[in-house]
Formats: structure tokens, C-alpha cells, sequence
């Protein structure tokens, strides 16, 4: 694995989310706790909608479009919704928001 | 690739192919919707309740304006199909052509009219839609007599909607007795019976000569002589399928448009669904068969295999107190059997026809609580031998078991059918409850049973109880969200008496099941929240929906629209070139102007946010908040500035209404007009506050609604001067601010309190008036602002607007 440095906890607001363009497309990253930040796909797998402008609450997001909700854990939809988005690693250090390059398809640095 | 579908008629049949494709397949087709209605699909079956005043246009819908526009499907409601051609493959409205991959044709019928003289006089009406409903129950708050022309299912509906609301009813029937085609004479006299003795006069083998009046019904001329009175005439003869599109567009047509079990027509790419067709030799007029074509149509459309067939129908009536039940074939014939069973004392009668050891028809009329464990025996082919003799007392009776009520529930077998509108049987429900369905509202979003006529709900709730148990108890009110078991009144409530002033405070006090809620009710607590302590909690804008937290509208393709405020709808040229500078530097692809007077600019991408935010806020533009539960515009007139007829200045006072109210967050969105002479050009009747300006001073309206529902304003008061207008309209927007559940519009909340108790408290209570006036001006000395420059200026919210690291970059470096 090779971890990247993409920024600051305090940089997504509580309950909220940012998004980092990557090679395999826009991933979401969900602070869904003080301490807590997930990443996921930004896309949601219904009709596309933008996944990291949707409400967080618990470890789940709701998309914006049509209400579909995805665990983050698992990216699995819920309820009666089939689907699923991807997750990727992410690693919290000192407050540093450290993702996996190599899931996010970066070729590692060495 | 997409296809484009289009469907003419948005009915009963259509609505559920296009629940069917969404859900199956959302992206498979670009959807656009015809409907000669002005409304989009809702339960046509439970007119009657709201004829007779059971049930109110809202509680049928069954998809909202919102619903549509969620799902992406085009609507063109209150617009009539002309034609379509099959060479160039479009299809023709009244306002303008579409093309199209595949055609759906879903008209449905039209009533039948019997053509006798004075059949077009006003006053004659035919029972179909919304409209004819709406003009009866019109006519009936005038009170005087009806005749309804037609004793079947909608006839007799018609008429008791019509007797319940104080009209003296007369049935006029054809045949020897009611409902002939669904009920033997046995329990079509039982019927009769009941009718009476409510106040119905029936009469049979009566025909129809001529309806009399000069210029209006008056009266019905039988052929017998007789003449009855009548200020209304209800026609309901019979429905003819609706096959006049097809027929000129010459697909093959016999008494319906011909399809085959692929429910497709005499052209391959165009089909057909619903009451409209006809299939070996049948034509259908009850829900449950059109649901089943709907399941195979979409699934032709989805290239899946599978087959339309015509099953038995099971009709019941929907007039309280008459409780009757009709399955499967009950004529007489050779080799056919009846047991019958009376019980004069209680009006019971119930009848089985049996042949081949099989159970082939019933008819029961006073209890039909058996009737859906008959149906299952009619429909699955069951050997009854065993049984025969205790057969007509019902499952109860059947294999021991005792004869508690609901254990004739629980005797039914998985196959066993439960909710005819809609194929659900038994075993899906009874799945569903152990899958955690454990309420009605659940049980109708998972499984469809009793979300169309209702007429199976008390089966449904009894298999709650024999599932559950002790766990089911009826329900009084629906929680806000699977969260919580509170409802939103309750909540609100709570938060004022409990003085719960953060949203920590009201899922630990009030027992949220969850963290930190979920879309439903976050949203909701948030505004109720900020609604009541407006100076101890702050908005939470990851507690808002996207809009509202970017301050811009998200489209299909996750762009934004920007629509700055134009103040009472007044604009100046450098206001114009500013936006259409920023129009032309941020590539904006859509320039539209709106219904509430101002301009909306499309397809804005979400990065660009705060930068065109920032060249509008220059030109001295701010948020029009298009995207809140909030004010959205006030629209006016030109008023005394310019039109001859106007008796105030309606620009002005629109103008300073709109600087007074705007940022203000509300239950739901708020829409407001100010006309500057009952002419009303600004349309403030159908706003949910208005205003007519009159000579003597400005009459101030609220509760209208122009959008799936349409409604007119009530007359709140009348006041003298602009200032009391404001001071009433202020007080107005705070007592629905503070009292209003989430995501009703003030014409739904007034429904529920009432314009009188609305009148006790701003209108005649002048110091009540005042204080939430003023408790309205508290609360705008922290919510009136421009979020645009907020949000544009502040650098770090402005980020928030852009990626927060691109990996794509480094990439190249
Ligand atoms: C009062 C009443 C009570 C009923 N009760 C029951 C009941 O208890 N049980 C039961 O099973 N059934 C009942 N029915 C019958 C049931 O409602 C119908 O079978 C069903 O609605 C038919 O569905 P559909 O989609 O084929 O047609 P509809 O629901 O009639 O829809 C057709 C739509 O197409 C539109 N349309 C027609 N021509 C055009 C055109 N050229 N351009 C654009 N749009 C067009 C029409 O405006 C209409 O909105 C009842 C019907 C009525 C009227
Ligand atoms: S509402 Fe009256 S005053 Fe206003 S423009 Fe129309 S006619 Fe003129
Ligand atoms: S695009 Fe996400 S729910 Fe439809």
C-alpha cells in the first residue's frame, strides 16, 4: 500500500463531505464522526448523483437525488435499493487524511 | 443507449408500468408523460371515498409533481395527444411533437353516453375523473335531487357519495336488478335493501327517454312516462375503450386496441395497456388485471420474457354499509352446483357455485370476511371434496380449527391472494412482516397490498397481528422517520416544552433509535429548531438538502441553477448585463426566465459556485433563495405606476414585502403576489399569501396553491394601510413558521388548524399579531443575509466549493 497525504480532518466540516479527484474517478471522503472520516465513491450506481452532496448521518449517506442510502462501511445500498459503491482505505494520523494510492489508482511513487 | 419513451395517458395502468421500469431498469428509457388530465397519476378507484367525503384529493395521489421530477420523467399533464405517426415516429400534443423509440398508448376509457335528447345539457355529468367528482360534489352543496342513470359498480358509488352529501338520490337501472354482472338477484335485492333504507329510491328496468330543461337539466322522462326531477344527472351506462388515437393511426382495433400477451399492438414498437385494449376477446375495467399487464409490459420493454393471461376478477363495492363480494363465474348451468346460505334476520346471503369438485364462483352480500379465502380456492383450482359440507362456513370451519375471528386469517394458505388491485398474496406479506415489515405504511412500500382501493387493509393488519402477536398494535399516527417513534407534531411540541434547543438535546431526550437521524428527520429537527430558538441554535447546513446547503438548485446532471433575486420583480439594464456577463464567463448553457418573475440561470457548474456568486454580488444581485423552504418571490403587478385600472402601488408594496421577508426559512417553500386591482394580473389567489389591492385598502389572502394542486386563496382580512399589510403578512409567515409541520405548504397546514383559529390569532387578537410580528423581526435579524456572499466571501466556506486534493494532477508532473 502507499499512502497519500490529501489533507487535514478539519478540513471537511462534521457531517459533511469533500471529494478527491483520482484516476479511478471522484471519491467521496465522509467525516462521519469527530475522529471519523470515510471514503467511498462520489457516484452514486442509481442515476449518478454526486454522493458527497448528500446528508451523512450515522456511518451512511443518503444521495441527493433520489434518496438511496449506502453504507459507507460496506457500500452496499439499503433497503429495498440493489447496489453498491466502492470503498477505499483511509488512514487518520495526527489529524492528516491519508488514503491509499494504490486503491485509488495512483502507481506507487518508488 | 437511452430510448425514448413516450406514453400517452397517465392512468392507473401507466403509472405502474413506469414503477416497474424505474424500478427494474431507471436508465433504460428517457420518459415523457401525456396526460389529457392537468395532473399527474393518482388512485382512480378511490373517487368515491372522496365523493363522499371520506378521503380529500391529497390522500390519493398516488405521484407527486416531486416524484416525477425525482425519477426524471417529462411530464405534459393537462395536455391532450392528437396524434402520432407511425412512419416519422412521433407523437403530436397539443403543444408540440415528440419523438419516439417506443410508444405506450394507456387512454383508458371514456364513459359511455346514452344518446338520448338533452344528453349534453349542462348539468348532465359522467363519472370518470377528478373533474366529473369535483363538479358533483359542486353540484351537490346545492342540495335538490339526483338521478343516476346506471345501477353497476360506478352508478351505485355515485349515488351513495351523492346521498351522503344531503341529495335526494334516484337510481335509474336497465336491468331487473343492481349489478347484475357481478351479483346474482338474491344478493342484488340484499342491495337494494340497504340502498333504501339509507334514502336511495331504486328503480329497475327503467330506461331512459330523454333528460328535460331549457338550458340546463331539470328532469329525466323515462319510457314509461314518468318523469322525475333532477338538478343533477349522474351518466354511468358503461365505459367504451379510448381507441381513437389508435384507429386513425390505423393499428388494429375491435372493440379495443388489439394486443398480443407481449402486450404489444399491430406495431411492433407501439403498445398498449390498461382499459384501452383488448386481448383475446377481453376488454377490462378493474385495476387488478391492468397491474398484471403493466408487470409484463414493462418487461417487454426490457426485452424480459414473460406473458399477459386473463385470470378470474373479484369486484367488492365501495359504499359503507354494504358489504358484498363477487368472484368468478356464477351462472347457472349444467353440472353446476350451489350451496347457499341464508340468514335473513342478519341480511346475510352468500352463495358458491361448485362444478367438477371445484369451486367456480361466490357471491356473498352481508359478510364477506370469507371472501379472499373463496377467491384463493376459485383461482388455485382447489379439489373442495373433502370439505364440501362445511365449505360455505369458511376456513374457520375447515380442519378443526377454532372460530376465533382470526384464525380464519391464519388458515389461509401462503397462495392465498389478500390484495386484488395489486396480485399480492398471502406469503409475500406475510414474508414481508418477518422481514421487519411490521406497520401498514411498510407493508404497502414493500409489497403494494392495500395501497390502491383499501379494501384489504383489515386482512392485512389481521395477518399483522397473527404474525406478530402481542407486538402489533394499530397505529395512531406515523412517526416522522424509522428513527423514532414520535410524530413531527409530537416533536415539535417537545422541543417548545422541553425548551430542546440543539439537535444532541432531541435525540437524547426524545429516544432517537439512531445517532444523528437520517434524511427524513434531520432536516426536519434542524428547522424546527432554528424556527424556535432562533437565537440559541444555529443552522446546521449538513442537516439541509443539498440546495440548500449550496444555496443553488442540483440538476439531473449534478450542475446548479443560480437565480438571483429580482426584488417585486423589478429589474434595471445593468442588472441584465451583469447577468448575462456572468451568463457568457461561466458558460452557462441554459438562460430561462421563471414563472416568478426573475431569470434562472442553468447548468452552472458547482466549482463556479461562488465565482458567479461573486460577479452577481458586484452588480448588487443577491441570492434569490429559488431553492429554499423559504420565501421564494413576491409578484406583482405594475399597479397605479403604469395600468390604468390599478388602485394602489402593488410594485412597491411587492417590493418591500420581499426585502421585509426574504431569507426567512419556512416549513415549506413560500410564494407570495401582490395585484394592484382585483383584475389580480399577478395571480395572488393561487400563492400561499396574497394580495389584491382595492380602493379602500389591500385584502390579504392566504393558502393558495398553483401546482399539482390547484386551489384557491382564503380571505384572511381586509386592512387599510400597506404598513398593517405587512404587519399581518409578517405575523402570518411566523405563526406558520412556528406551528407548521415540515414540508407542508400553508394550504395543507390550514386544512389541519383551521382559517378561523388563523383569524382568532392575527386578525382579531391585535396584540398576538404584534408580538409574532415581532418575534418574525428577531428571527430575520439573524437569518437576513445573502448566503451567496456569505458563502463567496468567507474563504473558508469557499473552498468547500472545490476538490479537496486532485490526484489526477500529479499525475503529469
Ligand atoms: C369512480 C370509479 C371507481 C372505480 N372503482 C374501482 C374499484 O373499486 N376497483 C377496480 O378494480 N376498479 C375500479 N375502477 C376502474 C379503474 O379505475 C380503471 O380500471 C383504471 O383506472 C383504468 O386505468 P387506465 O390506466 O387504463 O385508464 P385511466 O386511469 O382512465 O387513465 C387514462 C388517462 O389517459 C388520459 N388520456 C386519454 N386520452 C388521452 C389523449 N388523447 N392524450 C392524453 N391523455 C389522454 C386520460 O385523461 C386519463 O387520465 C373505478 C373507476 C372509477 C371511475
Ligand atoms: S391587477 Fe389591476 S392594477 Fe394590476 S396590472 Fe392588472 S389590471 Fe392593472
Ligand atoms: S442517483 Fe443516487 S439515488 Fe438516484
Amino acid at each position: 500500500m502507499s499512502w497519500i497525504d490529501i489533507g487535514h480532518i478539519s478540513d471537511i466540516p462534521l457531517h459533511g463531505a469533500r471529494v478527491v479527484k483520482t484516476p479511478v474517478g471522484c471519491v467521496a471522503l465522509f467525516r462521519t464522526g469527530e475522529a471519523e472520516v470515510l471514503a467511498a465513491d462520489d457516484r452514486c450506481p442509481h442515476k449518478g448523483g454526486p454522493l458527497s452532496e448528500g446528508i451523512v448521518h450515522g456511518q451512511s449517506v443518503t444521495c441527493p437525488l433520489h434518496n438511496w442510502v449506502f453504507d459507507l462501511n460496506t457500500g452496499v445500498a439499503q433497503g429495498a435499493d440493489a447496489g453498491r459503491i466502492e470503498t477505499y482505505p483511509l488512514h487518520i494520523k495526527a489529524g492528516r487524511l491519508l488514503i491509499d494510492g494504490a486503491a485509488v489508482g495512483k502507481r506507487s511513487a518508488a | 443507449m437511452t430510448q425514448k419513451l413516450v406514453i400517452i395517458g397517465a392512468g392507473m395502468a401507466s403509472g405502474r408500468v413506469i414503477e416497474q421500469l424505474l424500478d427494474a431498469d431507471p436508465s433504460a428509457y428517457d420518459i415523457t408523460l401525456f396526460n389529457a388530465e392537468p395532473r399527474g397519476n393518482y388512485n382512480r378507484i378511490m373517487l368515491s371515498p372522496v365523493l363522499s367525503g371520506d378521503k380529500t384529493y391529497e390522500d390519493i395521489v398516488t405521484h407527486s409533481d416531486d416524484w416525477y421530477e425525482q425519477n426524471g420523467v417529462t411530464c405534459r399533464f393537462g395536455e391532450h395527444v392528437v396524434k402520432f405517426d407511425r412512419e416519422l415516429k412521433v407523437v403530436e400534443g397539443e403543444n408540440g411533437h415528440v419523438p419516439y423509440d417506443k410508444l405506450i398508448i394507456a387512454t383508458g376509457s371514456a364513459p359511455f353516453i346514452i344518446p338520448v335528447p338533452g344528453h349534453d345539457l349542462p348539468g348532465v355529468i359522467t363519472y370518470r375523473d377528478l373533474d366529473d367528482t369535483n363538479a358533483m360534489i359542486e353540484a351537490a352543496a346545492k342540495g335538490g335531487k339526483a338521478v343516476v342513470i346506471g345501477g353497476g359498480l360506478l352508478g351505485l358509488e355515485a349515488a351513495a357519495g351523492l346521498s351522503e352529501r344531503g341529495m335526494d338520490v334516484t337510481v335509474l337501472h336497465l336491468m331487473g336488478h343492481l349489478m347484475e354482472r357481478q351479483l346474482d338477484e338474491a344478493a342484488g335485492y340484499l342491495l337494494r335493501e340497504d340502498l333504501e333504507a339509507r334514502g336511495i329510491t331504486v328503480k329497475t328496468q327503467a330506461s331512459t327517454k330523454a333528460i328535460l330543461g331549457e338550458g340546463r337539466a331539470g328532469a329525466v322522462l323515462l319510457e314509461s312516462g314518468e318523469t322525475l326531477g333532477a338538478d343533477l344527472v349522474v351518466m354511468a351506462v358503461g365505459i367504451r375503450p379510448e381507441t381513437r388515437l389508435a384507429n386513425d393511426a390505423h393499428l388494429t382495433v375491435a372493440r379495443g386496441i388489439e394486443v398480443n400477451a407481449q402486450m404489444q399492438t399491430s406495431d411492433p414498437d407501439i403498445y398498449a395497456v390498461g382499459e384501452c385494449v383488448e386481448f383475446d376477446g377481453h376488454l377490462f375495467g378493474l385495476v387488478a388485471p391492468l397491474y398484471d399487464q403493466a408487470k409484463v409490459l414493462a418487461d417487454s420493454l426490457l426485452d424480459q420474457p414473460n406473458a399477459f393471461a386473463v385470470k378470474e376478477l373479484a369486484t367488492k363495492l365501495k359504499v359503507t354499509g354494504c358489504d358484498l363480494f363477487s368472484a368468478g363465474d356464477f351462472a347457472e348451468g349444467d353440472g353446476r352446483e350451489d350451496i347457499v346460505f341464508r340468514d335473513p334476520a342478519r341480511g346475510i346471503y352468500k352463495r358458491l357455485v361448485i362444478e367438477d369438485d371445484r369451486l367456480v364462483g361466490a357471491v356473498m352480500y352481508g359478510d364477506t370476511a370469507d371472501g379472499s379465502w373463496f377467491f384463493g380456492l376459485i383461482q388455485g383450482g382447489t379439489d373442495i371434496s373433502r370439505m364440501r359440507e362445511t365449505l360455505i362456513f369458511g376456513p374457520a370451519f375447515q380442519g378443526g380449527a377454532s372460530a376465533d375471528p382470526l384464525s380464519a386469517v391464519a388458515a389461509l394458505p401462503p397462495e392465498a391472494e389478500i390484495c386484488g388491485c395489486n396480485g399480492v398474496c398471502k406469503g409475500q406479506i406475510t414474508s414481508a412482516i418477518e422481514g421487519g415489515a411490521t406497520d401498514l405504511g411498510a407493508i404497502r412500500a414493500q409489497t403494494k397490498a392495500s395501497a390502491s382501493c383499501g379494501t384489504c387493509t383489515g386482512l392485512v393488519e389481521q395477518l399483522l397481528s397473527v404474525t406478530l402477536g402481542d407486538d402489533y398494535a394499530v397505529p395512531q399516527a406515523q412517526p416522522v422517520c424509522g428513527c423514532t417513534s414520535h410524530t413531527h407534531e409530537d416533536v415539535r411540541r417537545l422541543i417548545k416544552s422541553q425548551e430542546l434547543k440543539s439537535q444532541a438535546a432531541v435525540w437524547q431526550e426524545l429516544g432517537w433509535t439512531t445517532p444523528n437521524g437520517c434524511h427524513v428527520c434531520r432536516p426536519a429537527v434542524n428547522y424546527y429548531l432554528l424556527a424556535d430558538w432562533p437565537l440559541e441554535y444555529r443552522d446546521d447546513p449538513q442537516s439541509r438538502f443539498v440546495n440548500e446547503r449550496k444555496h443553488a438548485n442540483i440538476q439531473k446532471d449534478g450542475t446548479f441553477s443560480v437565480v438571483p433575486r429580482m426584488w417585486g420583480g423589478i429589474t434595471t439594464p445593468d442588472e441584465l448585463r451583469a447577468i448575462a456577463d456572468a451568463a457568457d464567463k461561466y458558460d452557462v448553457p441554459t438562460v430561462k426566465v421563471t414563472g416568478g418573475q426573475r431569470i434562472d440561470l442553468l447548468g452552472v457548474k458547482g466549482e463556479d459556485l461562488p465565482g458567479i456568486w461573486s460577479d452577481l454580488n458586484r452588480a448588487g444581485l443577491v441570492s434569490g433563495h429559488a431553492y429554499s423552504k423559504g420565501l421564494r418571490t413576491v409578484k406583482t403587478c405594475v399597479g397605479t405606476d403604469h395600468c390604468r385600472f390599478g388602485t394602489q402601488d402593488s410594485t412597491g408594496l411587492g417590493i418591500k414585502l420581499e426585502q421585509h421577508l426574504w431569507g426567512s426559512w419556512t416549513p415549506h417553500k413560500l410564494k407570495l403576489a401582490v395585484s394592484g386591482c382585483p383584475r389580480n394580473c399577478a395571480e395572488a389567489t393561487c400563492k400561499d399569501i396574497g394580495v389584491v389591492c382595492v380602493d379602500s385598502g389591500y385584502e390579504i389572502h392566504v393558502g393558495g396553491a398553483a401546482g399539482m394542486e390547484i386551489k384557491g386563496t382564503e380571505l384572511l382580512c381586509k386592512v387599510e394601510s400597506e404598513d398593517e399589510a405587512i404587519e399581518v403578512i409578517s405575523a402570518m409567515t411566523q405563526i406558520y413558521r412556528e406551528n407548521a409541520k415540515y414540508l407542508d405548504r400553508i394550504y395543507k397546514w390550514l386544512a389541519k388548524v383551521g382559517l378561523d383559529w388563523i383569524k382568532e390569532q392575527i386578525v382579531d387578537d391585535l396584540e398576538n399579531r404584534k408580538a409574532l410580528a415581532d418575534r418574525f423581526t428577531l428571527s430575520q435579524s439573524i437569518y437576513r443575509k445573502d448566503p451567496w456572499a456569505e458563502h463567496a466571501q468567507d474563504s473558508t466556506t469557499r473552498v468547500q466549493y472545490a476538490p479537496l486534493a486532485n490526484l489526477t494532477l500529479e499525475a503529469a508532473e
